[in-house]
């Protein structure tokens, strides 16, 4: 399609040069049964694909590579083959070599059970089958996945899932149209609308396989999941170019279509699927970054250390008046001269030491993190009953970074609201319509038992509702209750379609109605036109696809007895219609509202004759209805709301296909509307538009929805008169006022156009789609080129209520010391509102307003504010807690490089900050340049694909499995359900994983560090020759088996505040920035204590055993019975609470000890040459002076720690310590005193703020004091406002 | 990353069967057990260490360990040990009670008896150097005498040193005996022949012979009978080392060179008496277990507790150490010892043990009640009270 006239010469070569870049594909069906070298697919894979990192021979090589780019075994083997060199070996050789070698063996364990694991799941997919068209047979033939090839013809049924990526060839369905389900490949669950390629003909009814003898070229594989370009050249030489609407993408599954053919045109490793996998990336945490820092001081240590005894080797050398008896020459028989030796005796120290760099440290994190994962995947109260998903942990080694935010930046919708859309008020031609019934049914407490009850007694419901409707609904309960099966359904759950009509609007239609007679608009009404445009367009300027496959759809529903079809849910509003219709005389012309089955395609319009029927037919519809329930598929929830809320008004979507939408308007006309063009929605037009042509006057119509700014700016202002004005004012007003009370708003548009201009148009349309470079660029020009001149219509307010919990989670993560974002691309005035129902602003809050379009006015704002901020936030005032909210472009501003660090310390003295209209890429900006700027942990948390550059630049992201997809999942290291969950992971497990975690590694350099120096002081008293008094054997053994278990254990259960405490005590969380956590000044305190202990753990045996004719290994032996109960001791002043896993492990340890010494000194008579262990515990067992050493160096090591505990705990004790205290108190004086505790700390204030929070639970009540509404529109340079103070900036 | 999505559901069980054979029923709950376990909530002993709550725990520890520190603080006080420096031997010392004696023999000052053979160098000189040491007890030995000899300054702990030696040919292995393990080098074979017992360690073996006599009041000498045996702990002795398997010891070690340093060959340790001859001589045995630190004692007599007779085992009086001086320290500024001890059950005389139990004890029993009084103005607050002011 690209080729020929149009294209100048250089686009031309350019184009060829294209062809490069193209792979030429034939079908391989007359090519079939040959040997495979005349195959001209040949050259590319297969379909089988192949997961696994290692193959069976290879595994061990391999994984030993892989494990080698870790620096820290590198360092550990590098050791370990130094002490191949005899001249400074210290140990062995052989056996210093077996912890590396326990390390590598234990990490490639778990690589090679996650390797078989993907090799299994590898295999069942490869052998899934399939059916391809086989010429021998003439028909499609089983085959297994892998059996696949590029240029084979392939069939796939509906529910089946695609096994390569297919070119869609042929469907059964008449418009070629083939709905897939994307969800395996990006999660979302609505469907998505595939096309046989454009132009080929092979929708009649006999498709053969064997008469394809296209070529078809195709891209190189790439993944880019929302692009896919070719073209087939037919037999006759012409090109059929073809996108991404024509791929079926392996791994998807077809639904709603009974029969797809497509032509292989990638397969294995070039699918789409394939090329997006990728493993979850690797993060490091905080915590790491400084335990990193702290490994290097180690390692100076270590080598200062090395050198001492380097440098002491050579001075005790040369201070020998000559060669003394015990001095051994090396094998050469020579001795090295002191020079020389000192040098060997550099690197005999540092394999000596070697442990100082804890070696098991980094394989005992991962074994930590792991079970603190675990437990946070096990949590049930992050459970969500109605998606049925846990907590997931996409990162596996940042849980501590939980512990430790400062600063959240959440999206809005989805994530603090539902984004579950209700159609809230309408605006038409500038009269508004509230639409009170649907605002009222608010948030209701919930009650059992109401679904069932529905579905059994409709009209027992309807009566319920409407003696309820003033205060509550419950229609919102409900629609949780069924949300379980329809949230998998896209956007089509109840909620969506539980509109109830107004009824100043209603009668308005119906009046307008009887005056129309719904064929074509030929008589003219202006205004009653207006109304039917407003509501057409609610019903076609969308995506919605309508889905009548029951069948496909139920077998997803989990619950089916709980399970309300939306069709019952419509006739209960239809017969609350009926009420209002009775007031309106026009129950004749009425009945079209029922849902009708009949379902003939032809186009026109019919006047349905059922007439006066409709009363008694609605228990019968209703039935069918549920069995053949009509949902709506939509890309958005507004758009499923629109159309919703549109059929409450008559106007019913009935079909869609590629070419046409058919439409049954309020007096049962259907009208099949030919849709010439779809110009779809894109974040840098913020609308979209339908271009339609009617059915019987021909006329070429666009409908055009977006945001309202968008469509605003679009109006044909010019050649508007008084009245129009006028309305576009009111209208606009409307909009304003609907922002402010959080509603979503949408202006809709039309415009009329003439079969030239369209004409004009539509080539350079075709021009932009035949494009295959710029091909966006190209299309969105063209959709600007239409979407001009407009007539305005109306504009909608949707609303998106907050979802459960949400202000109490945001007051705890206030409470906490979190500072929380809101970056939302709605307007300003949404923004605020839900920042005030949901608490992240009070209404005593001062609010900073920033909006501007000029730089200086935005620095002197910044100046302004600064001061003010400054004033309020003086240390002993107790000032206001100050808010931000601030505008897309004007961040934008903020965020240069002059007026940055101005911003940023506005934005560090204000307790939240809205940021209104930013785009995706100012998400990640604005989280990048806090988390850079401030040095601060950043949490990002969204649900949507606009979140997922946020997510990926802040610390820590966490997505929210919502309605939008499962992109920001993907991209997230946390996945959640929503957003109150974020309280108790944050101040539960967050805190928890960084105690422990902090713990743990402090305990670990402490433990090796202490250890290791009893080896260095040695050096002191034998000459610094290098010598370990430990047999190697026990020294190994001592990190390896006998204290690693315990403080791994600590690291995963221990729990020092308990999780009710830390929910109701949010302010603990507050710990975690500051002293508790891990910091270097407690690695200090811990590499202090651990020489102390070092030092009393040598010279008590020392002093005690000097001048005595003790051995060697008993010497050392007695030594490492002492630090063994030292060290695990130490751990037991750290352990918080005590139950039994940590019972059996500190016990298991001091057990497996001796055990293992008993026998090994019992049995090891020559088994390991050089060291001489034999008997040498069972004698020293046998002397008293043994226990006596034991005991009181235990004591004199952990007696500083443990007085220093004792001491701190008792005279300034931490809030956790309190916290502590208080869980031991009776429940009820508990409630008590957190209470008080509350109240004292986060003021007088703080404690009222959070009583109001409970009793007012509806958000839509709070109405803000803001006072720009009005002012906004036309001075949109307008700065800063104050709640109370009213200062003008 | 948006694929793996599509893996991790095929990996958990339920690719595409789920979808196919669909169903309400086979789809699985995924909420986790509500176990104590899993939501982290076992019951636990959660201790906080206040002064209130380790009140007790001081207490007990001061009282505890000041008894134990005094009596182990007696205890060693009642092991007198005492250094003689022989050039004043006779004025100088005159206590009661003495238990343990220690006489430094190497020789250093010019008045000192060996300081002939002091200066004497050579290893492997045919005509020994012996010199006699006077010294006198002014109390008895009442039970078993253990008499040592101590070696300072020498470090038997050297690295090198520690590894010089072969196990399986002092085990009496055939094989290691012949072709004896690469550790030794270089004392692994002398002349082409292998050394038995190879290594660093025996090759440096003490071989001073230190004898006692008994000046009766009338100016004769009575040796006094040394027990060489029993000085080699019984598993070392029984288990560990062997001689290789062979009625005659000088048969069995034919072929094998004797070490460099030595006179006499293993095989003629103690002629005398055949199980205290070959790897089983027990000065032997005793030499190889390598001290921990460069100054140390070695046993190296018994002078067992006359049987049903009530005189004591060295009555006081006048006393001649004769030593066969062969072992040169001067090398390296060493010095030897004899020391004559009874052995208490806490090994030698030590004082350190008891004072550092009495210390700590005392330093417990302080902050005790530095903590009483804490506890008493600070302890009520942390019962009840959190609320900070």
């Amino acid at each position: 399609m690209f080729i020929g006239a149009l294209f100048t010469t250089a686009k031309e070569t350019r184009s060829r040069e294209h062809e490069k870049d193209l792979r030429i594909l034939v079908s391989n069906l007359p090519y079939e049964g040959l040997p495979k070298t005349k195959q001209p697919n040949r050259y590319f894979p297969g379909n089988a694909v192949k997961t696994t990192k290692y193959s069976l021979w290879f595994f061990i090589p391999m994984n030993l590579y892989e494990q080698f780019h870790r620096f820290a075994n590198l360092y550990f083997v590098g050791l370990a083959v130094l002490n191949f060199v005899p001249a400074v070996e210290a140990f062995q050789p052989e056996v210093a070599i077996v912890p590396i070698c326990v390390m590598l063996a234990l990490t490639a364990l778990k690589d090679g059970w996650e390797d078989c694991r993907r090799f299994r799941s590898d295999r069942r997919i490869n052998h899934t089958s399939c059916r391809v068209y086989s010429r021998k047979v003439s028909g499609f033939v089983e085959r297994h996945w892998k059996d696949v090839r590029v240029g084979d013809l392939v069939e796939v049924a509906s529910n089946e899932i695609i096994p390569a990526d297919l070119l869609l060839l042929h469907t059964s369905d008449l418009n070629g149209v083939c709905h897939i389900e994307t969800a395996s490949l990006d999660g979302e669950t609505n469907l998505k609308r595939r096309l046989v390629v454009p132009g080929l003909n092979t929708q009649d009814s006999s498709f053969e396989p064997q008469n394809f003898h296209c070529t078809v070229a195709v891209e190189k594989p790439n993944d880019n999941l929302n692009q896919f370009k070719g073209y087939i050249e037919t037999s006759d030489m012409k090109r059929l170019g073809f996108g991404i609407d024509s791929l079926l993408p392996r791994g998807c599954t077809v639904r709603n279509t009974d029969l797809a053919t497509g032509f292989v045109v990638y397969t294995g490793h070039e699918t789409k699927s394939m090329m997006n996998k990728n493993g979850p990336q690797y993060k490091r945490s905080k915590l790491e970054c400084k335990m990193n820092i702290d490994v290097l001081f180690c390692v100076i240590l270590l080598f200062s250390m090395c050198l001492i005894g380097a440098l002491g080797h050579y001075v005790w050398l040369e201070s020998l008046p000559s060669v003394p008896l015990f001095l051994t020459p090396g094998s050469h028989g020579h001795m090295d001269s002191n020079p020389l030796s000192g040098l060997y005796m550099f690197f005999t120290m540092i394999i000596l030491l070697q442990i100082f760099i804890p070696i098991s440290l980094y394989v005992s994190i991962e074994m930590v993190k792991m079970g603190q994962i675990f437990f946070i995947t096990n949590d049930v109260d992050l459970y969500e009953e109605k998606t049925d998903s846990r907590v997931q942990c996409r990162a596996l080694n940042i849980p501590e970074d939980l512990g430790n935010i400062h600063y959240v930046f959440s999206d809005k919708t989805g994530t603090l609201t539902e984004n579950k859309m209700v159609f809230r008020r309408c605006s038409v031609t500038g009269t508004e319509y509230s639409h009170n019934e649907n605002g009222k049914s608010g948030k209701l407490p919930s009650r059992t038992g109401w679904t069932l009850e529905d579905d059994q007694e409709p009209e027992a419901v309807q009566q319920s509702q409407e003696g309820q409707q003033p205060h509550s609904g419950g229609g919102h309960h409900r629609n949780k209750e069924t949300g379980n099966a329809q949230g998998k359904a896209a956007f089509s759950s109840p909620l969506e379609t539980e509109v109830v009509p107004d009824r100043k609007l209603l009668q308005r239609v119906l009046a307008g109605g009887g005056d129309w007679d719904g064929c074509g608009g030929i008589r003219r009404c202006e205004a009653t036109d207006l109304y039917l445009d407003f509501f057409l367009a609610l019903t076609v300027c969308n995506t919605v696809v309508v889905s009548t496959a029951t069948t496909a759809r139920a077998q997803r529903q989990r619950v089916p007895s709980l399970f309300q079809s939306p069709g019952e849910v419509l006739q209960t509003a239809l017969q609350k219609m009926f009420v209002f219709s009775r007031l309106c005389h026009t129950l004749s012309s009425w009945q079209p509202m029922t849902e009708d089955l009949d379902t003939d395609h032809n186009s026109g319009c019919h006047h349905s004759a059922a007439g006066d029927q409709t009363s008694h037919r609605h228990q019968s519809t209703s039935e069918i209805d549920i069995s053949a329930q009509r949902c709506y598929v939509a890309e958005s929830p507004d758009e499923a709301a629109l159309v919703h809320a549109a059929k409450v008004y008559g106007f019913m979507l009935i079909a869609r296909t590629p070419n046409s939408v058919k439409v049954r308007l309020p007096h049962g006309v259907e009208l099949n509307y030919q849709v010439l063009d779809t110009l779809n929605f894109d974040p840098h037009r913020k609308r979209m538009s339908v271009v339609l042509r009617h059915p019987i006057s021909g006329e070429i119509v666009m409908y055009t929805k977006g945001a309202d700014y968008t469509v605003m700016d679009k109006l044909i202002w010019a050649c508007l008169n008084t009245a129009q004005k006028n309305v576009a004012a009111s209208t606009q007003r409307h909009l304003n006022w609907y922002a402010k009370e959080g509603l979503h708003t949408l202006c809709f548009a039309k415009k009329v156009l003439s079969e030239s201009a369209y004409k004009n148009w539509s080539l350079l349309r075709q021009e932009a789609l035949a494009a295959i470079d710029n091909r966006e660029e190209l299309l969105m020009e063209t959709a600007v080129n239409l979407e001009k001149q407009l007539t305005l219509l109306g504009a909608t307010g949707i609303e998106d209520r907050l979802q459960e919990c949400v202000p109490d989670t945001v007051m705890a993560l206030r409470e906490a010391g979190v500072r929380l974002w809101v970056l939302t691309g709605d307007k300003a005035e949404t923004a605020i509102n839900i920042a005030h129902a949901s608490r992240l602003l009070d209404q005593e809050d001062l609010v900073i307003h920033m909006n501007t379009d000029d730089k200086a006015v935005c620095k002197s704002i910044l100046d302004r504010s600064l001061e003010e901020g400054r004033r309020h936030t003086r240390p002993g005032y107790p000032g206001l807690s100050i808010g931000l909210v601030i505008d897309g472009h004007t961040l934008d501003m903020a965020l240069q490089s002059d007026l940055v660090d101005r911003f940023l310390e506005l934005a560090r003295l204000c307790r939240s900050v809205l940021c209104c209209r930013v785009t995706p890429l100012q998400k990640s900006t604005v989280v990048k340049v806090v988390r850079e700027r401030l040095k601060v942990m950043t949490l990002a948390v969204g649900d949507g694909a606009n979140d997922v550059n946020m997510i990926q630049a802040a610390d820590v992201g966490i997505g929210i499995s919502g309605q939008e997809g499962m992109q920001a999942v993907m991209a997230s290291d946390f996945s959640i359900s929503c957003f109150k969950h974020m309280k108790k992971l944050l101040l539960v497990h967050g805190h928890w994983c960084n105690s422990r975690l902090s713990n743990m590694a402090i305990y670990f350099f402490y433990k090796n560090v202490t250890y290791v120096n009893l080896l260095f002081w040695y050096q002191f008293f034998c000459g610094f020759s290098g010598t370990s008094m430990i047999d190697i054997w026990l020294l190994i053994f001592f990190n390896l088996f006998f204290t690693s278990t315990p403080p791994i254990m600590f690291g995963v259960m221990d729990r020092d505040v308990s999780a009710e405490t830390l929910l109701g005590l949010p302010e603990l969380y507050r710990t975690g920035h500051e002293s508790e956590g891990y910091s270097h000044f407690t690695f200090w305190i811990a590499m202090l204590d651990a020489f102390y202990q070092s030092l009393v753990c040598f010279f008590i045996p020392y002093l005690t055993y000097q001048g005595t004719d003790i051995d060697i290994y008993t010497f050392g032996s007695s030594m490492n019975t002492v630090s063994l109960f030292n060290i695990l001791l130490h751990l037991a002043i750290e352990i918080k609470s005590w139950t039994l896993v940590h019972w059996v492990t500190m016990l298991g340890s001091v057990a497996l000890y001796f055990t293992v010494t008993l026998v090994y000194s019992a049995t090891c008579i020559s088994c390991n040459p050089p060291s001489d262990p034999y008997w040498t515990t069972q004698q020293q067992m046998s002397e008293p002076i043994f226990y006596l050493v034991c005991v009181i160096t235990t004591v004199v090591a952990l007696l500083p720690r443990f007085t220093y505990r004792v001491l701190s705990n008792t005279l300034a004790p931490t809030p956790l310590i309190r916290a502590r205290h208080l869980e031991r108190l009776d429940p009820a004086i508990r409630e008590q005193w957190i209470k008080e505790w509350r109240g004292f700390r986060g003021g007088p204030q703080g404690g009222r703020s959070y009583q109001k929070q409970t009793q007012e639970q509806e958000p839509s009540r709070i109405t803000p004091t803001l006072s720009i509404t009005n002012n906004h529109l036309g001075t949109p340079t307008r700065s800063a406002v104050r709640h109370h103070h009213n200062v003008e900036l | 990353m948006m694929a793996s999505s599509y893996n991790a559901k095929e990996e958990d069980g339920n690719p595409s069967s789920a979808t196919v054979h669909g169903g309400a029923g086979t789809v699985k709950n995924k909420k986790p057990d509500n176990t104590a376990f899993k939501q982290q909530r076992l019951p636990a002993w959660q201790p906080i260490l206040t002064a209130g709550t380790v009140l007790p725990a001081f207490f007990v520890i001061g009282l505890i360990f000041i008894p134990i520190g005094i009596g182990l603080f007696v205890t060693s006080n009642n092991i007198k040990e005492f250094e003689a420096c022989l050039y004043s031997v006779y004025s100088k010392y005159s206590f009661s009670s003495l238990s343990t004696l220690q006489i430094d023999y190497t020789g250093v000052d010019l008045s000192s008896p060996c300081f002939n053979c002091s200066q004497n160098y050579i290893w492997n000189s045919t005509t020994p150097c012996t010199c006699s040491v006077p010294f006198s007890l002014d109390q008895p030995f009442e039970s078993n005498v253990f008499m040592y000899y101590g070696l300072s300054n020498f470090y038997q702990n050297h690295r090198r040193y520690v590894k010089s030696r072969d196990d399986s040919q002092l085990n009496g292995d055939l094989s290691s005996l012949k072709n004896p393990s690469k550790e030794c080098e270089p004392y692994r074979t002398s002349e082409n022949k292998p050394i038995a017992p190879c290594g660093a360690i025996a090759n440096s073996l003490f071989n001073d012979t230190l004898d006692l006599y008994y000046i009766d009041p009338n100016g004769s000498r009575t040796a006094i009978p040394l027990v060489k045996k029993g000085i080699a702990w019984w598993t070392d002795k029984h288990v560990k080392f062997r001689n290789p398997a062979g009625n005659n010891l000088t048969v069995v070690f034919q072929g094998t060179s004797k070490p460099v340093n030595w006179r006499k060959p293993v095989y003629e340790l103690d002629p005398s008496d055949s199980d205290n001859n070959g790897f089983i001589n027990e000065d032997f045995i005793v030499w190889m277990r390598t001290a921990a630190l460069p100054t140390f004692r070695k046993l190296y007599r018994i002078i067992q507790k006359k049987p049903n007779n009530m005189s004591p085992t060295l009555p006081r009086g006048q006393y001649i150490l004769d030593v066969t001086y062969n072992y040169p320290v001067r090398s390296f500024e060493g010095r030897k010892r004899m020391i004559l001890s009874t052995i208490s059950w806490m090994g030698g005389k030590n004082p350190f043990l008891g004072i550092a139990y009495i210390t700590v004890g005392s330093v417990c029993f302080f902050l005790g009640i530095v903590l009483l009084i804490i506890h008493h103005k600070y302890g009520n607050r942390n019962n009840n009270a959190d609320i900070p002011n």
